[in-house]
Order: structure tokens, then sequence, then C-alpha cells
């Protein structure tokens, strides 16, 4: 179960601007995916030790040493608005 | 009468310190750090968050946060992993920055500070590291002064820092006034350049300091309602914004006022505190696990290969100076300020010269020379054993501390032996009574008229005489042996 609120704060954290019935919409199908992973909730998990990632693979480095950055102008020119050497990005008003 | 009650209050503050660590890459792709690049020249579609991309973790990331952990008396955890932090702001490409939650790499942790108190007598205090994480960190946004002038609607952002690593340390609510906090800040920065993971630079944001203070009336166990303090760009700043902001909230109470949980920023202009937005619950952020990064494992033999190699730090200085070679706390401190400094004092000593002289010439003379020609004691010529052999002559009377002081600049300047320079120079100090006496018989025959008003009870024209042999022998008579022998011959 979903409620309203919820999907509503969810929704301003995600910076989504939806309707109320979007939300109501929402909230239903949100609702289902959780309760379908609960059903994981009913399996004896008490040998299993926990993990914090799907892969079972640990340490993955890369050596510190610099690649040169060749694609710069390429990422500035396929930005939305990009201005000289700089990306445009909406003005933060501070507040208080 | 009534007898008046005021409430004393203490001041509860704990810091977030972050560390830019000095790597050459970016923590999640091989885009350089090098700082003052033109903008937008060191990005690349990982650090710039475009889809598909994979991050990959720079082992050199990983091996600083594992000494500063170490360095910082932290258990290292065996298993680690990164999370995503969500949040909007323009200068965060992804929405997300990659940072660690609930396995941090190092947790449970202190450091020891040195401080004076207000009578200036120094005391040791540990304050607790609650943990250690790594991130990256965010771009920069550039205001240009013309388009706020003109109102317009946007910023620009340089996404060079965008990735660049980040170690955070957080303290425990250990600290207590502006002073402790300046102190504990500057602890750290001294053992994160002593292990050279972060130079520490302050004013180009290599070192950024946060702090969290409450306060509450002596006596209460409850912390009070907490303030996060940003934007201090500079240890005094730490303590004169801390120190502002403990007044402010204490007037606040006083006043019946009800604080809010808040982020202000310090102002250096009008030196205050100024409040910039309320504080989202932490919840806010949706952590989860990053699963484009595999968690890392640490091996025990990993971690103590790692603390094999972890250089002597500053507290550690400070007690052996102390308990060991008898210097005050003020003089351990100022040598242990920096590696390169304490690391020539000990090699000074361990050529054999005295640790309290050999302070005194490195803290005093030395540095002086240093800071006006602006030279860096790793590159000086005259080396420990130099110095020491320069003590050494001093010592054994062979010449004065006077022409010592007269030498140095040619010795650092040039390095080689002080010993040979006395000798070329023929500088060497001379004590042969006979010799000295003859100089005092030279110079009274030179000024009977001195003589005779010294005679007749002006007496003070003693050090008249006493400046004379002196001048006459450029310096290298030895100056007890002097006076003693001008009392005797001036003796009624």
């Amino acid at each position: 179960m979903i409620t309203l609120e919820q999907t509503a704060h969810l929704a301003h954290l995600a910076r989504l601007e939806l309707t109320p019935a979007e939300i109501a919409e929402l909230s239903g199908q949100l609702g289902a995916i959780l309760d379908y992973m609960a059903q994981l909730q009913n399996l004896d998990l008490a040998d299993v030790p926990p993990t914090a990632h799907a892969v079972n693979t640990a340490n993955v480095l890369r050596p510190d040493q610099p690649v040169p950055s060749t694609l710069t102008e390429k990422l500035l020119e396929i930005a939305p608005a990009p201005e000289d050497h700089f990306f445009q990005v909406p003005q933060i008003l501070r507040e208080g | 009468m009534t007898a008046s009650i005021t409430t004393r209050y203490e001041t509860i503050i704990g810091l977030e310190i972050h560390c830019q660590l000095g790597t050459a890459t970016k923590i999640f792709c091989g885009c350089s750090t090098a700082f003052g690049a033109p903008p937008n020249t060191q990005v690349c579609p990982i650090c710039l968050g475009h889809p598909g991309v994979l991050p990959v973790l720079n082992e050199q990331v990983l091996a600083f946060a594992v000494q500063t952990g170490l360095a910082l008396n932290c258990t290292i955890a065996p298993y680690s992993k990164f999370d995503r932090k969500q949040y909007f702001y323009p200068d965060l490409p992804k929405n997300y920055q990659i940072s660690q939650y609930d396995l941090p790499i190092a947790a449970n942790g202190w450091l020891e500070i040195e401080s004076p108190d207000e009578q200036g007598k120094f005391y040791r205090k540990r304050v607790t590291i609650q943990r250690l994480h790594m991130e990256e960190d965010a771009g920069k946004l550039v205001h240009a002064g013309a388009e706020r002038l003109s109102g317009s609607d946007y910023s620009l952002v340089d996404f060079n820092r965008a990735g660049v690593p980040l170690c955070e340390i957080v303290s425990g609510p250990d600290l207590r006034s502006g002073a402790e906090a300046a102190e504990y800040a500057q602890e750290l920065r001294r053992i994160v350049r002593y292990l050279g993971v972060c130079d520490g630079n302050m004013q180009e944001g290599s070192l950024r300091c946060d702090v969290n203070i409450s306060v509450r009336p002596v006596g209460e166990t409850r912390f009070g309602t907490k303030v996060e303090i940003k934007n201090m760009n500079s240890f005094n700043a730490i303590q004169r914004a801390i120190d502002y902001e403990a007044k402010r909230q204490i007037t606040a109470l006083e006043n019946g006022e009800r604080l809010v949980q808040e982020t202000r920023l310090w102002d250096e202009a009008s030196q205050r505190t100024v409040s910039m937005r309320t504080k989202e619950g932490a919840s806010d952020y949706r952590y989860f696990p990053e699963p484009d990064l595999p968690p890392i494992q640490l091996t025990p033999d990993q971690i103590e290969h790692w603390r094999s190699h972890l250089p002597e730090l500053p507290a550690t200085k400070r007690h052996r100076y102390q308990e060991e070679l008898g210097l005050s706390p003020y003089d351990s401190r100022v040598l242990t300020d920096e590696r390169a400094m304490a690391e020539y004092f000990e090699g000074t000593v361990a050529c054999g010269a005295d640790p309290k002289l050999a302070s005194n010439w490195i803290t005093g003379d030395i540095t002086a020379w240093l800071k006006t020609q602006k030279q860096d004691i790793r590159s000086l010529a005259c080396r420990p054993s130099d110095l020491a052999e320069l003590i050494g002559l001093i010592q054994a009377g062979t010449i004065s501390g006077k022409i010592a002081k007269e030498l140095l600049p040619e010795l650092l300047a040039n390095g080689g032996s002080p010993r040979a320079l006395v000798e070329a120079r023929g500088l060497t100090q001379v004590s042969d009574p006979e010799l000295i006496g003859q100089w005092i018989d030279e110079v009274f025959a030179a000024h009977p008229q001195e003589l005779s008003q010294y005679r007749s009870g002006k007496t003070k024209l003693f050090g008249f005489f006493v400046g004379k042999v002196m001048q006459k022998t450029g310096g290298r008579a030895d100056p007890q042996r002097t006076n003693e022998l001008l009392k005797q011959k001036l003796a009624p």
C-alpha cells in the first residue's frame, strides 16, 4: 500500500509535476509493485548473508592514470544550452 | 533582595570536513583533477553523467581513504560500498552524488589535539571521528556579475571539479569552543598533509569545513537545536563563525525565542552568519546502493600493509619532542606543523645537535630566512648535518652565537661545512686570555679619556669597552672571557 500523500511527496522529490488523476493511478501501480516484491518476505533467508549488490564481485579498480578528455567540445555541443565553454543551467535563487 | 540567576551555556560543536584527495585523476573516470584548467576541459561522459557509462573506482582514492582512516585511528571496514545520494542542484550532473551511506570505508576513530587554553596552558584532548567516507565532488557554478545585474535567469557551470575525489570526515559532537574547533581542523589538515593525501589548501577549496553547532544549559544532557554553518575559508573564520553563532543562539534562547534547524552561511564581510535554507530531512536523499560499482572487500593483510606505511604523525611527534627531547609544548607544535620541518629538525638532532638549540635555530632564524627568501625547507642547501655542525661550533666555544647568526644566510643559501667557512674567514672565537688582554690594553691606550672617566666613577662605560674590543676583533673575542678580563683590569 502506498498513500496518495506518499506518491505526491515522491513526485515532488523527483521534481515531477503530476495531476491528481496521475497520482491516484501511480499510487495503485506503485502499491502493486511493492506487494509483488513483498512476496520475498515469505522466504526463509536465515542462512543467506545480506548483500548490497546483485553481482557477486568486489574491488573493481583502475589505476590513477589520466585519460585525455577528447570529447569536451562534442559534449558541450550536444548540451541543451552551451555558452562559450560553459553549460547554462537554471539560476538558483538564494532563499531566506 | 533577589539573587540574579544567570544560566550558563555550553556550546556543542561537530565538524564535517571534506578533503580533496590529491590524485591525478577523478574518482570514477580518467579525467585530470588539475586545478585551474579552462572551464569544462576536464570532463567526459562519465563525470557528466551521460546514460550508459560505467564508473570505475580509482585505486589511489581507496588507498588514500584507508590511509587517512588508519591515521585517524579508525576501524577500516572489511566490506564497504557506494550509494547514490539523490538531490537536484545544477552543479550535480547526474542528479545524484555517488557517496557512501551505511557502510563507510572507515569509522570509530579519534584524533588528539593539543592547544593552549585561555590561560595559555596547553591541554590535550581526544576528539572522536564518527566516520570517514569516499565521495565525488560536484561542479562549480559561475555567477557572472553582469548576468545578475541584468536579471538573467540562468547560471553557468564548470564541471571540471565534478567527480574529483573527496574524503568526508565527520567528528563527534566533542568540541566546545571556536578555538577548539579550529584546532581540530588544523590538526586534521596537518595529518592529511603528513600523509600526502590532500594539500589542505582552504583558499582553493581542497579542504572545506562545515560546522554543526548547538547550545544547551550546562548540566543538560540532551542536545539543543542544531544549526549548520558553511562557507568558512580559513581556520580563523571557523573560530569567528562559531563564536558568533554560539552568541546568537544563546541570545535567542535568553529572549525566549525558538531556534530552527537550518543551514547558515558565514558572511566574511559582515562577520556574521546568515540563514540560507531550512534543512531537509535525511531520508529525503533516498540513498540506495550504487548498482554500477561493486563493493569493496579488504583483507586484514591489505589493511596492515597500509598501516605499516604510515609516517609518524604530528601528535606522536609532539609527545616524543616533549617527553624524550625536553622541548616545550609550544616549540613541539611549531616544529611539527609541517612534516618537512619536523624531519629537518629530527635530522639535525640525529647528527648530534642539542634539541633545544636546534629547535631555536629552525623555528627562529631559519624560518624567518625562508620566509623572506620565499624558499622551502625541503630545498634548503644547508643540510641538517650542516646545521648540527654549526650548533656544535657554538657549543664548543669555537664561534660565538653572534658570529653564527652572521654566517647563517651564507650557509642557508649555499650550504657547505660551517667549520670550513669559519676557518676560511678567520672567524674562530678567541678565548686566549693573553691575546684578549692585549686587545683590552690597546683599547685602553686608544681611549684614555673614557678610561679616566670610568676610573672616576662613570662605570656604565663598561659596555663601551666591551663594544670596542668586539669591534676591534670582528666579534671574535669570547664575550664571557672579555667581560672577566675587563673587570679584572678595571678593578681599582
